[in-house]
């Protein structure tokens, strides 16, 4: 096999502090190299720096070689017919790096006639066949169509069409499916492997996730703070890491921090959901027509007992967000009720309401917009204080306050800090802390995991299962990862376009599926091998 | 990527030349070299010499005088007309933006139709009505200002009201008012301070502009817009007239423009 990419020796600073230190990677035709890491070890950081791509106030040294050609030599000119041409690229989010007003077959074209001197015809041609290879023609229209009008994992595809319309020899995936449900990103990653295999195009796929890593790549390179610590054969350094930082991520991708306490299958029902129907108003499809609402939750019930775990797992848009502000009555349903300790939640008012929201808190997925940037910590954590009929003022505030950050793992010094001062972890400590502080009987969890790195996730993970054990409080987790919920939840709903279609201990429904639907789930997520 | 460094002297030049000339009208509330109203016929229309550093005019009123006198009723009526439009306009933002539909409808429409009406139409009409005068001049242009931020509120409300930080709120069992003064106001500050520092250079040229044709502060108070006019006849005699007052507000808005322009850098908000 030829060598397509040859990096020796790479190192980046950025303002003067090293990025990458001294990394040397290659990719041969036809062969897919993983970069794993966690977030911040430098690893998006390398493919920009192998595009050329760096900020204005990088510094680079050592060399980069696209089939023996340098780049690093390159002038800026030369380096942008090669970008496109010889090296294609896709990133995390496929809306953003989609023209919104341009229709997909235009924007493929458009990379044609940038490379090639050829008819606006003849650059449809091309952009229609790139296209059909990626699994988006057929239809008459389609490549008419907006990025509007696609999902997710379709706009990924014409990103992907975009990168390889032109045959590169290298293409550069930088976490192409992280924003993708499994099911898609089964599809996704099948498809790159095909462009890989089939065309004899180098793939350079940079990851956090080694499940993934595990069924796609050839070869591994493990990248800690900026240096590659280990590399070899995906098996190799799968089945015989060596590093401890391998390891640790290895440990942290199968995690399993089942509780040591059986799930309580006599405990009282804390929260019942019954027959939640919801309704979104949709707009009008003629002047006069009435319009046909959307129904996001469609006859939805579930319970949950005193100190259990259960997830609710489904992909984005199957309605259990909606569903979920239903159950924390933000959001009126149209039929059904919620019961809370065996009162109805989701018609109460007043003091009955505020007495019952002390029941149920949330933790929500967004680590950075979860917290008012202008609030110090204690304020933010004693915020729901404001449920109690005589909150607690001063000296006592600030004494629960430190208590609960003690009970996340935080310390008590931290209170007068603002949020912008943590890591994304701690925020989600944080974010626990202030669910926490009510002594509620149901925490709900929106993907709260989602947005952390493997190696905080399982910390985090971790936490939540000793706080259950603790303080006897049960988790709804709402989530689209199947790994998580079968880590952690002792009972799972599996929703889909708004209806439960399958449901029952953990174990069974990952071990004998009923539904069609759960089993195209579990086939479609990535696995490590044990 | 913005390119955001270097200093930014926007700000340092914005700041500087606004505050000359705040001082120079707070100042002006106290003392000024001359009693800007004396006329002293005897020493009309002199050249900048020691005595009246930048002259005197048609009535033999110091310039410098009545420069300092003219800032005065030019802030005095742009920073009246922002607290105006910022002390309807704001919470008419927060209501909107915190009541989706018809409340919110109700509300922007209400500034479209403010804003489809001709500022100077209704500047007259108001004179019209309540006569020419500084105060009323200071209700005209605040009526304008009310639209300007209850948009700028609003949008900027809506995008606070997608964090989570909202929900988190709701979640505490704090209702849309609570939220809205608590969490949302304060994140607002930034957008609003630029907001108002755009709206008070907008001002201090409104109030020009309604003294020049007459509809502003009334003789005797000074101010840079009857200067410029009293000036007009005069400006093959003694262009200085003309020339001083046009100058300052020149230099005052294009302070306070630099001013807006590097707390929005500062802030790294676009309002």
């Amino acid at each position: 096999m030829s060598e397509v990419l040859r990096i020796e020796d790479l190192s980046v600073t950025i303002a003067a502090t090293p990025i990458i230190k001294n990394v040397s990677l290659s990719v041969a035709a036809g062969e897919i190299l993983g970069l794993v890491g966690a977030s911040g070890s430098g690893k998006s950081m390398t493919a920009r720096a192998i595009m050329q791509l760096l900020p204005p106030d990088a510094g680079m040294s050592g060399s980069v070689q696209l089939r023996g050609e340098s780049l690093s030599r390159m002038s800026a000119v030369q380096m942008q017919a090669v970008r496109g041409r010889d090296l294609g690229m896709i990133f995390q989010e496929p809306m953003s790096a989609l023209n919104p007003l341009m229709r997909i077959g235009d924007q493929v074209a458009e990379t044609v006639l940038l490379h090639r001197a050829v008819s606006r015809r003849a650059a449809r041609a091309a952009a229609r066949a790139a296209l059909d290879q990626v699994g988006l023609s057929g239809e008459a229209g389609a490549l008419d169509r907006l990025p509007f009008e696609l999902s997710g994992g379709q706009r990924q595809r014409v990103a992907i069409a975009m990168a390889v319309v032109m045959a590169p020899c290298l293409l550069i995936a930088d976490e192409p499916t992280t924003a993708l449900d499994v099911i898609t990103q089964a599809q996704v990653l099948a498809l790159l492997r095909d462009l890989a295999k089939v065309r004899g195009m180098g793939l350079l796929l940079v990851t956090h996730d080694l499940a993934v890593i595990a069924q796609l790549t050839d070869r591994v390179a493990v990248m800690q703070q900026g240096e590659i610590v280990e590399q070899g054969s995906t098996a190799q350094i799968l089945y015989h890491g060596r590093q401890p930082y391998t390891q640790s991520l290895l440990a942290a991708a199968r995690l399993q921090p089942k509780r040591t306490g059986k799930p309580r299958v006599d405990a009282a029902e804390v929260l019942q959901v019954d027959g939640v129907v919801l309704d979104y108003p949709r707009r009008r499809r003629a002047l006069f027509s009435a319009a046909a609402p959307l129904r996001a939750v469609d006859g939805v019930s579930l319970s949950i007992r005193a100190g259990e775990t259960v997830g609710l797992v489904g992909e984005s848009g199957s309605g259990k967000s909606s569903l979920l502000k239903v159950i924390l009555a933000l959001q009126k349903s149209n039929h059904g009720r919620v019961s809370l300790l065996g009162d109805v939640f989701s018609v109460a008012t007043g003091t009955t309401k505020k007495r019952l929201r002390r029941g149920i808190q949330a933790v929500f997925q967004d680590p950075v917009g979860s917290f008012d940037p202008r609030w110090p910590v204690e304020r933010l954590v004693a915020e729901p204080f404001f449920l109690l009929d005589a909150p607690p003022h001063a000296a006592e505030r600030s004494r629960k306050v430190a208590e609960m950050l003690d009970q996340v793992g935080m310390n008590a010094s931290d209170a007068q800090r603002y949020p912008h001062e943590f890591s994304g972890g701690q925020r989600q400590r944080i974010a626990i802390a202030r669910a926490l502080i009510t002594q509620p009987a149901v925490i709900a969890f929106d993907e709260a995991v989602s947005a952390l790195d493997v190696l905080v996730r399982e910390q985090i993970l971790l936490l939540l299962a000793q706080l259950a054990e603790r303080l006897n409080v049960a988790y709804l987790f709402v989530t689209h990862d199947l790994h998580v919920i079968r880590a952690i939840a002792d009972r799972i709903y599996i929703m889909q376009r708004g209806r439960i279609v399958e449901e029952g201990a953990t174990e069974s429904v990952f071990n004998s599926p009923q539904h069609a639907y759960t089993r195209a789930l579990i086939e479609a997520t990535p696995a490590l091998p044990a | 990527m913005k390119a955001r460094t270097g200093r930014n002297w926007s700000l340092a030049l914005g700041a500087g030349v606004t505050a000359c000339f705040i001082a120079a009208a707070a100042l002006a509330v106290f003392w000024t070299p001359f009693d800007p109203q004396l006329l002293n016929i005897v020493d009309k229309l002199q050249p900048p010499n020691q005595h009246h550093w930048l002259g005197t005019d048609q009535l033999g009123r110091d310039v410098l005088s009545l420069l300092m006198a003219g800032a005065k009723t030019s802030v005095g009526v742009a920073l009246l007309a922002v607290i105006i439009g910022a002390a309807a306009g704001v919470p008419l933002g927060l209501i909107a933006a915190a009541n989706q539909g018809s409340v919110d409808e109700l509300v922007m429409r209400g500034n479209d139709l403010i804003f489809a009406f001709p500022a100077l139409l209704l500047a007259i009409l108001i004179t019209a009505v309540f006569g020419p005068g500084a105060v009323n001049a200071v209700i005209a242009i605040g009526i304008f200002n009310i639209p300007v931020f209850a948009r700028v509120s609003r949008a900027g409300a809506l995008q606070a009201w997608t964090r989570d930080y909202t929900l988190a709120a709701r979640v505490a069992g704090k209702g849309r008012w609570r939220i809205s003064w608590e969490h949302i106001l304060p994140n607002l500050f930034g957008l609003l301070v630029v907001q108002a520092t755009i709206q008070f250079s907008l001002g201090v040229i409104a109030e020009a502009g309604l003294a020049y044709v007459g509809l502003g502060a009334q003789p005797p108070v000074p101010s840079w817009g009857r200067m410029l006019n009293e000036a007009q006849t005069l400006t093959a005699l003694a262009p200085l007239l003309a020339l001083m007052p046009g100058l300052a507000m020149l230099s005052f808005v294009l302070g306070l423009n630099l001013l807006g322009e590097g707390l929005r850098r500062g802030t790294g908000r676009a309002p």
